[in-house]
Parts: C-alpha cells; structure tokens; sequence
C-alpha cells in the first residue's frame, strides 16, 4: 500500500517520457466544426489570445467545442453572462466556473484572476476592465504563451489579440410584426489578426442555429484580404 | 447574547480531597496541604484553621501547622479521582463538560425540564455527587464562568439575573474562582492585579466598562475577563465525548508574521491531521483553519476539501494564510490550528493512469480555491439548472465547491414545464439586474397590455437605460405572465417582450406596474 503511493509519481514520470512529444491536438484547442474555417489553425492555438467584438454568443460557441471535447473553461469578469445560452449552445456547465470579480478587485485582480485562471483551465473567457493598463494586457499575452492555454476577451478591448472575430450584421428570423418569436440568427464573422491569421476572412453563420448550436449558413463571400494591421 | 443556563458541580479542595482517595494519605481529616512547585495549592480544613493558606511557601506552612502532611501535586491524579463524579452526574444527562478536576458543568435546558426545575435539579444532582465527593456543592447560573461562583454559594440563580449576581464580586474572583488552573494562565494573574490598581475592584465596574477599549488596554486576556464579567461565557459547554478530538495546532512563539513561515508550520499540521484522520480511515470534507493573532483577534474559515490529501490541505493553509496576512492586514500571529469539520470514510481516489482528468480537474479546484481564498466562496459560482420562466430563473449560480445541489432538473430527468417560459434561444446577456427602459408606439405615446393579454399599440420606438431612442423593425409578444398568485408579497404580473431593433439589437424586455424593464440582451 505504502510502496505502491510512492511508486506513482515515479509512474507518472515514465509514462511523461514514454508519449509523443506534442500531439497536433495538443498545440490546439478543439473548436466546433463550423468555426473552424474562422481560424488560421482550425481552433484555438494554445498561447494566443482571441478577441471576440460583438458577439457575446460567439464567444461561447467558440468555447463550446473545447468544453464539449472534456476541456475546462472559465469566465471572469461578466456578471451578465447568460448561462444557459451558453449550455444551449454547448458549454458544459459543470466544467464552466464563473469569476464573479468583488467591486474592490479593480484591473489588477481582473488580471490575477485571468492569470491564476490560465494556470489550469484551456480557455478563459474574460472580459477586459475599461481601463486596462498595457503592462497588464503584456504581461497577460505572456502568461497564457506560457501555460499554453487560450485567452478569449469579449466586451472590451484587447489591442494585439493573436485573432480577431468581429460580428457585422445580424438578422434575427422568425419573429415579425406582433408574431412568432426569436428563432435564428444570420450573422457574418470577420476573421483577422497577426500572423496566419492576417490574410483574414469571413463566414456567414446561424448564431444561434434553428435547433440551438450554430450552423454554416451560405458563404456570400469569398475570403477577402483584411486590411493590414 | 446571553450564556445557555449551566449547572456547575464544584469540590471544595479537590486535590486534597484526591490525594486522600490515591495516595493513601492521611485523608481529609488531618491539616494536609497540596504543594505544588514549593507554593500550597489547596490545604484541608484542618490546615486552613491551623493558617495555612492557599499561594503560602512550603515553608511558611510548615512553620505555621508542624504537623502539616505535605502532598506533591499530581493534576493526572486530581483527574482520575474526578471521574466517578462525573459518572455521577453523567447519570443526569449525558453532556457533561469537564472545566477542570474538581469541577464540572452541566447545560440544564433539557435536564431541568425532566426533573422539575432548576432547584430540584441542583438538588438532585449534588445528592448524587456528594455520595461520593461529601461537600460538593452545585449552582446554576448564565454560563460556566457565573455557575460555578454560583455553586461556591450553593445558590441557583434565577433566569436573567445572572450580570446582577456577578456585578458586586470583586475582580480576584476572576483569578482565583474558577480559572486558577488551565486555560489563562499568568496573563490573568496579572491582569487582576492591574485591574485592581486602576480602582476597578468589582466585576460590574468591568463590565460597565467599552468592549473595545478593553481589548485595545489588555488584549486578550481582558476581553475573556470582560466577557465573563458581564455574564457571557468564553465558550459554550461541549459534549464530553465529542467525536474523535483531532484538530491539530501550532503555538508559535515567537508570534510571526511573514506569511512563508507561517505555511510552514501549517505544512506540518496538515500532515499530521491527514496522518491522524488516515489512521481512522477518515478523510476530512470540510477543515476549519483558524489563527489568533497576538492581540487576541482570531480568523477562521472553512475549507471544503472533499477528501483531497495532505498536499491539498497544506497548499489551502498556506493560500488562507497568506490571504490574510498580506490582503487581510491581520497581525502576528501566534496560534495555527486545523480542526476537522466533516468527516467521511475514506473511499480512496483513483487517478487517471496517463495523468488524466483527475489531475486536471485537481489543479482547477485548487486555483478555484485560492480565488475564493482571495475574495470569498461567492466569488466563484456555477450555473445550476432550475426551475423558472425568466433566463436568469432558469439557472440559479451556486457557489463553486459548495455540497452538491440537487438539480431540479437537469440531463438525467425530464425537464418540468414551465408555461410562460421564455423560449428557446436564450439570451447570451442577461442584466444581473434589470435595466429600466422605455417603449413608445410610432406616435410617442404609451404601450400597454389589454386585460385580454394584447397589446394596446405596436411599439415602435425603443431606448434602454437612457440611451438613444432606436427604431423597432421587429417584435413578438407580449407574453403575459402572473406568478406567484397566492403569494401576495411575491405576486407579480409581467408581460414579456422580444424588440429587435433597426441597429440589430435584440431586446428581452418586460412591462411590469407600467414601466419597462430590459431584462437581457440577445447580442
């Protein structure tokens, strides 16, 4: 009983040495099929930070992949968030904790939370304070870099995000003048950033689709080039 | 807050009366002294009427009684011999606690009950005592402290009027009434002698005085000494055998307060609770880690553990521990202890072979853990499926960590209707609170709801908090809702409403009273 405790951390180094190096689905975090195409490694590259404009639900969808696929994400920062959109659209609540900031905790606990955060979870979903200083945005990038884990900031701005998704356009369907009700939404997602992914792009969506989740909707355009950043 | 009503059981010169039952002695009829470090601790009656007195030389003694039989203090003894009495008693009512040998406490809120009332219970209770301690006497009174200067006069003091009882003795009762022994030690000796010269001579001139300017003058010693004087207890009477006692604790002295140190002695205690708590094949669910800072202030705060192991337990006094030393600005601290709050069988965990799930999961709970250190357990929280219409009803946020919630409804049951339900897609904003608005039809004027669920006018023009007015290009609705009928204070009547604006906001909004409330935002 006592030999086999002390046999497992040397377990756990051997069984270290003996796996593959670095697996391709360890340098990426798995998203959902649809929004592959919006990113330049078809999902989260592990160390980068994603900078959601305009959408809360895209922002959840693309933690919907990871948290189905047995990721751990997190939110901090939003006490608005609609949790139950977020299970609609595929995030598993149990692994989903959110980060309710105490009013006193200001910019720097925003950012020790995000960072503590990034230590064990895939995907922090966060949303950066109004007056963030840019040593914190800095010294955040090379936190998550380092823990090789992914920043998703939606509702604020995160000047040097690695990708950058932009809703533009949304057209709700199924509701009319007195009748029906909210049922989908056709929404366009430009893709830009640094990298890979400066040669941007642009893919039209069901946001939420008819039957929760999101689904392609018909492509009107075809990659355009984003202007350079 | 007052002290629950205790009955105390008090022998006159225990340690004479056990060193006559163990060792053998000359008994309790002869002048026999108890002699502990070269000072007389407790002298028979004979002894006192020959002038030996309690704190006297051995020497001293000697000189004044020559026949004085000298007895070497055995506190071990002192407790053997107690025992029986407290069987006695114990035959009363099964929590009895312990204050020190030669006396003992009782709570007598039950028990009174039963027997016919305090008198009768006091009675009854010293007629069963005294079969085998003679002379041990029984009072009742507000706390502890209060019954046994009661049980000296044998008295019983009436309900309330245990602070009047208290108020004429003089402050020495403090030193050498109950406490002489234990718990205070020199601290307390000093203080009364401090307390004297300062001209507060009677436990009402103490109480009289401010809480916090006693605290402040002091410090420790002089908060219990004044919560005793006004008749509250320093701690409530506990069951006499309590579960396993197995918390751990550290005195440190010197007090320290840089916080690495601190976690150091923390490390140890926790080894040795886990040690300890193995050994009875427990695992601990809930640990209360507490400090007392050197001015007598004390913290405490539970941590859910769920059977994680040493390393856990360490790493949360260490979190806990720096918390409050560096943000909480609490002082040094001069006392660590880790007491087992929950306990459970210990089932044992399985780890992933390949370093898995588990350890995932493990380092997700633990940097949890120290975010609710930092800023409390609500700091962090879950969505828990629940009953309700509204989106914000339909999932309520727990604490993270917290006992398991059993879900009203969840994947594993069938969802129960809600009629009037908010329907699917949810909104991915919802306000924590919600957000006054307003809603004009396309002339500017008011939009309602009819008695029949319709509405008055189209709206056409919305502006949420203040904002600017935004066309209505879209909307469906009203929902009308009345919950909570039969509930007059909680009744409420809304009617919901999904706006989509020319800008491509989508609106959940709700009429309640004749004012607009936007509730959640579809962005």
């Amino acid at each position: 009983m006592g030999e086999s405790r002390e046999q497992v951390p040397a377990l756990a180094r051997s069984a270290g040495l003996a796996r593959p190096v670095a697996l391709a689905s360890e340098r990426v975090v798995p998203v959902l099929d649809t929004l592959r195409p919006l990113l330049p490694d078809g999902g989260l590259r592990r160390g980068s930070v994603v900078a959601v404009e305009g959408s809360t639900s895209l922002a959840l969808a693309l933690l919907a992949g990871a948290s189905a696929g047995g990721s751990w994400c997190a939110a901090v920062g939003f006490p608005s968030l609609g949790l139950l959109a977020a299970a609609e659209l595929g995030v598993v609540l149990e692994r989903f904790p959110q980060v309710l900031l105490p009013a006193t905790a200001g910019a720097a606990g925003w950012a020790w939370a995000v960072a503590a955060l990034a230590d064990a979870v895939d995907v922090v979903l966060a949303r950066p304070p109004a007056h963030l200083a840019g040593s914190h945005t800095r010294r955040l990038a090379a936190r998550v870099r380092e823990r090789s884990s992914v920043l998703v900031t939606s509702g604020g701005s995160w000047p040097g995000a690695d990708v950058r998704l932009s809703v533009v356009g949304g057209c709700w369907e199924g509701v009319g003048e007195g009748h029906g009700r909210l049922r989908t939404r056709r929404v366009e997602v430009v893709a830009g950033g640094r990298g890979a992914a400066a040669r941007g792009g642009r893919v039209a969506l069901w946001l939420p689709a008819p039957g929760g989740g999101v689904a392609p909707a018909d492509v009107v355009a075809a990659p355009v080039v984003a202007a350079a950043r | 807050m007052g002290a629950p009503r205790t009955l105390a059981l008090w022998c006159p010169d225990w340690p004479v009366v056990a060193a006559g039952n163990g060792g053998g002695q000359a008994g309790a009829v002869g002048p026999v002294a108890v002699v502990d470090r070269g000072v007389v601790l407790a002298c028979s009656a004979a002894a006192r009427a020959a002038g030996v007195e309690r704190g006297q030389r051995r020497r001293q003694a000697q000189a004044r009684c020559p026949h004085l039989v000298v007895v070497d203090h055995d506190p071990g003894r002192d407790a053997r011999a107690f025992e029986p009495v407290v069987a006695a008693v114990e035959a009363f009512t099964p929590t009895v606690e312990i204050v020190r040998p030669g006396v003992c406490a009782v709570p007598t809120r039950g028990p009174s009950r039963y027997f016919g009332g305090d008198e009768a219970l006091a009675a009854k209770i010293a007629g069963a005592a005294g079969a085998i301690a003679p002379g041990c006497r029984t009072g009742i009174a507000e706390g502890r402290f209060a019954a046994v200067l009661a049980a000296r006069g044998g008295l019983v003091v009436p309900p309330g009027q245990t602070a009047a009882f208290l108020a004429p003795l003089p402050t020495t009762t403090l030193e050498e009434g109950t406490l002489e022994e234990g718990t205070l030690g020199e601290g307390f000796a000093d203080l009364v002698g401090l307390l004297g010269r300062l001209g507060v001579r009677t436990l009402g001139e103490l109480a009289a005085l401010p809480p916090r300017a006693v605290l402040a003058r002091f410090a420790s010693p002089g908060t219990l000494a004044h919560r005793l004087a006004r008749g509250l207890d320093d701690r409530p009477p506990a069951a006499r055998r309590p579960p396993p006692d197995l918390a751990v604790e550290t005195l440190l002295d010197p007090p320290v307060e840089r916080a690495e140190a601190v976690a150091f002695a923390a490390r140890g205690l926790a080894d040795e609770l886990t040690g300890a708590l193995a050994a009875r094949g427990l695992a601990a669910d809930r640990v209360a880690i507490e400090v007392e800072t050197e001015w007598g202030e004390r913290r405490c705060r539970l941590w859910r553990l769920e059977g994680a192991g040493a390393a856990a337990l360490a790493q949360r006094a260490r979190w806990q521990l720096e918390a409050w030393l560096t943000d909480g600005g609490l002082g040094p601290l001069t006392r660590v202890r880790l007491a087992p709050d929950e306990v459970r069988p210990d089932r044992g965990r399985q780890q992933g072979f390949w370093g898995g799930d588990r350890m995932v999961d493990d380092r997700v709970a633990a940097v949890l853990a120290r975010i609710q250190g930092r800023w409390g357990v609500e700091a962090v929280v879950s969505g828990v499926p629940a009953g309700g219409r509204g989106p914000a009803e339909q999932l309520r946020l727990v604490p993270w960590g917290g006992p398991p919630v059993s879900p009203e409804s969840g994947p594993g049951r069938e969802r129960p209707p809600w009629p009037g339900r908010v329907p699917p897609p949810a909104p991915a904003t919802v306000h924590p609170h919600p957000v006054p608005a307003e809603v004009t039809d396309a002339a500017g004027g008011p939009v309602g709801v009819s008695g029949r669920g319709l509405p008055t006018t189209a709206p056409a023009r919305v502006s949420v908090s203040g904002g600017p007015w935004a066309e209505v290009v879209a909307w469906a609705g009203p929902w009308p809702l009345d919950e909570r009928w039969w509930d007059p204070p909680a009744h409420r009547r809304r009617a919901r409403w999904q706006l989509v604006t020319a800008a491509g906001d989508t609106h959940l909004i709700a009429l309640e009273g004749g004012r607009w409330w936007a509730e959640a935002l579809y962005d």
